[in-house]
């Protein structure tokens, strides 16, 4: 029996026809293991399986079980591009570690929030939000329930809440418990009728409006899995690997996948190790990669340079956590940017791509490691936490159709041949191990055309005019950056909103939430951050903008860096902070807001 | 009637045109000769080897055989072959470096490689110093050898690398001295030719910083026994090892890592489908 109790008067707030009914937010909490985030993960899946959009991030601790474990799910009629700002609802299967994440799911205005009187009083960080709250005896209604669990209670009733249909959610379950048996299946299915059944008795309402699609062709993926799957579409046969949160699942989708299709992966004992291995395997022509997070990139500099001083092209994932050192492993962060960029000792120009959301991290990787092969040269691919263990419903992506073309020599003339000779396009023909006349000696050390050592100032100044030209004078097509407006008339807008990476999701929400304010909004979200695409960028933010730009630094490094490289023209702001709270699309159109009336 | 095969290859093709910037005198021209010898002796085509190193004197010679060849960052040598071997299963892969690139800035990566035990030779040149930095003690200097950066001696143990090789799993386990080339040509064929990971030190004097070590040529010895294929026979003889005894100590059994990149390719289409909800 639930019971309902309204803690505090509160107005009810008019809610904006936007608001009703074509996205909500909710969470599930509990302690690890408690399966919070399988239940939110069924959920997701069936709502994709209803038609409908959506993005879970997951909340956990350090700790391998017992820490705190949250789902954060958004479902909407639209893509969804990041975690919601505000949370219709949350069924908590404990309060064990609540204080811990509570910030990350602020409870709406008239929010709702379940708990289980067994699992203790509701804790005053709950309390205070002002949400209704509801008590619901979770596991005594698992107990009885043979073979019944408290997380399918909680599915039940957030299914009920969310509206989505029994049928489904039960597709989705049956599918996950075929090799459990009809017993465990037919438990699921009491559990979600009796949490369904809760839902209706707390007189509350979140119901999606109908899906406009069926969707059809719909996929759930995270974008460490994306990653992975564009990096092999884009041709990469081998990855080396090295454990580290939040990278690991790049590593974890890579090594089945690559065997399923003729690869491998091979695990290292460091990422000192990794990243070599990478370019030992890209040496003998086989595209590379590794996957990594903030420390392991730390080790694997040295290493990139000599990739890049060798011309052995490798592409290395980086999904950033909160840093420096060890720092917030499972929060994410944008913070590897100074690293990514001028980590290099000596003048070592590379690329850098960023993905802007969780579909995008298909794409950026695929791209990277085309950009990588064709340019011989390493390529970083920075990523974050916030996208990269996120869980999005998405449109399937089709094949952006970049794939790894290294320029090799075929055979090799009796005048021998040079490894790093200058052309026209400032890319030397590689040679293959195996070509008969193509031995040479791939050197990180200044070396002469034919990769001989060399202290001479002459070969060390064209091999890095070369290698700058090779990367700087490439054609990147209009893939740096992704441009959106949110007026259809090309007058200049009254704000630019410029950020990168992943922030471009928050950036876009905002640009949506002040067009119903009319105001005007450029977004400029960059996915190549290096080389920077300065000619371009400075013809986007125009003459007379103010121009907001937007990133998850503590110090600014982004703002830094484009200030580096180029004048950037009008009005600047600059709104910078670190995680691990995730920069939201309303604290954005405040900074926007603020700055119009000001 | 036997008739005697005439060899595909000389020595001389595997050997480069290049000048080697070592001192004259130094311990490493003969581990190239043996080296050269040694890939005649087996037939492999010049195109079909990869020779890979690290930093440091010995780490130079890549450039100076007629080999596909990779001179990488310190210490990282065993890496870089390890991927190359895994991606390219068809290359012969030497790995060639020496005691301060191998043992202390490389050490994880040699406990390692003998571990996962992928098929491919690592040749180290010991000499007991670091010589491309002008003479410091490296991990199997003497604990009293002076030098300005550690006067009077390190005072440390010195690294046993035949041990930590036997201990972390090769499967070949050999010593040479660089002086005797028919002994060495012999032990590199024979490392090669093994299966999985084979590690062969060679006692490589550096007449610069290390002149005594010019004794080395009537201090090593011939092991006297033959190689054993059982670990704890092998690990007994090294416990009365001088660090000067010669030959094959061990030939083990342990299947190769199998795990490799394929010639040809599925479509990577495939893999999409299971993201369909």
């Amino acid at each position: 029996m639930a019971v309902l109790e309204k803690v505090r008067d509160r107005e009810t707030v008019a809610q904006t026809a936007e608001a009703a009914g074509d996205s909500i937010a909710f969470a599930i909490v509990g302690s690890g293991g408690a399966g919070a985030l399988t239940a939110g993960a069924i959920l997701l899946e069936a709502a994709g399986k209803a038609g409908w959009y959506g993005l879970m991030t997951r909340s956990v601790g350090p700790q391998i079980r017992g820490g705190e474990a949250a789902a954060l799910i958004s479902l909407a009629n639209r893509p969804v591009d990041c975690p919601a700002e505000e949370y219709d609802f949350l069924v908590a299967i404990d309060w064990r570690n609540v204080d811990r994440f509570a910030k990350e799911m602020p409870l709406a205005e008239n929010a709702l929030a379940i708990g289980d009187p067994a699992a203790g009083e509701v804790p005053a960080i709950i309390v205070n939000t002002g949400a209704t709250l509801a008590q619901t005896e979770l596991k005594e209604l698992a107990g009885a329930i043979p073979g019944g669990r408290e997380n399918m209670i909680a599915a039940g009733i957030a299914a009920g809440l969310a509206g989505l249909p029994i049928e489904i959610v039960m597709a989705v379950i049956a599918s996950k418990l075929e090799s459990k048996g009809q017993g465990a299946i037919d438990a699921s299915r009491r559990c979600l009728e009796v949490g369904m059944q809760q839902a209706r008795a707390y007189g509350k309402s979140y119901q999606l409006r109908a899906p406009s699609t069926n969707g059809n062709g719909r996929w759930l993926i995270t974008g460490n899995e994306a990653v992975g799957l564009g990096a092999v579409r884009g041709g990469v046969r081998f990855a080396a690997a090295y454990p580290i949160t939040p990278a690991t699942e790049v590593l974890e989708w890579l090594s089945p996948s690559l065997r399923k299709i003729g690869g491998a992966l091979l695990q290292a004992e460091d990422e000192l190790a990794s990243i070599n291995m990478a370019i030992g395997a890209s040496f003998g022509g086989r595209a590379s990669i590794t996957a990594t997070s903030g420390p392991g990139l730390s080790l694997m500099v040295e290493a990139l340079g000599l990739a890049i001083a060798s011309e052995v092209p490798i592409v290395v994932v980086d999904v950033m956590r909160g840093g420096p050192s060890t720092g917030i492993p499972t929060k994410s962060e944008q913070s590897d940017l100074n690293i990514a960029v001028y980590g290099c000792h000596g003048d070592a120009p590379h690329i850098v791509v960023a993905p802007l959301s969780v579909r995008d991290c298909l794409f950026s990787a695929q791209w990277a490691v085309y950009l990588a092969e064709a340019m011989q040269t390493a390529a970083i691919i920075l990523s974050d936490q916030s996208i990269g263990q996120a869980r999005a419903l998405i449109d399937s992506p089709i094949d952006n159709g970049f794939i790894a073309e290294r320029k090799t020599v075929k055979s090799v003339s009796e005048e021998g041949y040079n490894r790093y000779a200058f052309t026209d396009d400032n890319i030397s023909p590689m040679a293959v191990p195996g070509l008969p006349g193509g031995q040479y000696t791939a050197d990180g050390l200044t070396h002469s055309i034919r990769g001989l050592p060399s202290t001479k100032g002459e070969d060390h100044q064209k091999q890095l005019d070369k290698r700058r030209d090779k990367v700087e004078k490439f054609d990147y097509g209009e893939h740096w950056a992704a441009i959106e407006h949110n007026v259809r008339d090309k007058s200049p807008p009254e704000f630019n909103l410029l950020t990168w990476g992943s922030l471009a999701g928050p950036a876009r929400e905002a640009m949506r939430l002040l067009s119903n304010e009319g105001i005007s909004v450029k977004l400029i979200a960059m996915r190549l951050i290096a080389p920077l695409r300065k000619q371009e960028l400075l013809t986007e933010l125009g003459e007379t903008a103010r121009t907001l730009i937007v990133e998850q630094t503590h110090s600014g490094q982004f703002h830094q860096y484009l200030r580096a490289k180029c004048d950037l023209p009008g009005e600047i702001r600059h709104f910078h902070r670190p995680g691990p709270q995730p920069i939201g699309p309303k604290e954005i159109c405040d900074q926007i807001r603020d700055w119009k009336s000001s | 009637m036997n008739v005697q095969q005439q060899p595909a290859f000389k020595a001389g093709d595997y050997k480069s045109d290049i000048t080697p910037i070592w001192c004259p005198g130094c311990g490493d021209f003969h581990v190239l000769l043996s080296a050269t010898k040694a890939l005649a002796e087996l037939g492999t085509p010049p195109e079909k080897i990869a020779v890979i190193s690290g930093i440091g004197c010995s780490s130079r010679i890549p450039a100076y055989t007629n080999c596909y060849g990779f001179h990488g960052v310190h210490g990282r040598s065993l890496a870089l072959g390890a991927g190359l071997k895994v991606a390219r299963p068809d290359l012969t892969v030497m790995v060639m470096s020496g005691d301060g690139d191998g043992f202390s800035i490389g050490g994880n990566h040699f406990l390692h490689a003998c571990r996962r035990n992928i098929d491919m030779t690592y040749i180290v040149m010991d000499n007991r110093v670091y010589g491309m930095t002008k003479g410091q003690p490296s991990p199997t200097t003497e604990p009293d050898w002076d030098s300005a950066l550690s006067p009077g001696g390190t005072g440390l143990s010195p690294f046993h690398p035949l041990v930590i090789a036997l201990a972390s799993g090769a499967n070949f386990v050999a010593r040479s001295f660089s002086g005797n080339i028919k002994a060495t040509t012999q032990t590199i064929v024979e490392a090669v030719r093994h299966p999985g990971f084979s590690f062969v030190e060679i006692l490589s004097p550096c007449v610069t910083f290390r002149p005594d070590e010019s004794s080395w040529k009537t201090q090593t010895h011939s092991a006297s026994v033959e190689a054993t294929d059982d670990p704890a026979r092998a690990a007994r003889r090294i416990m009365t090892d001088d660090g000067f005894n010669v030959g094959i100590l061990y030939r083990g059994k342990r299947k190769p890592y199998d795990i490799h990149v394929e010639d040809t390719f599925k479509d990577p289409a495939i893999l999409g489908e299971e993201f369909a909800v």
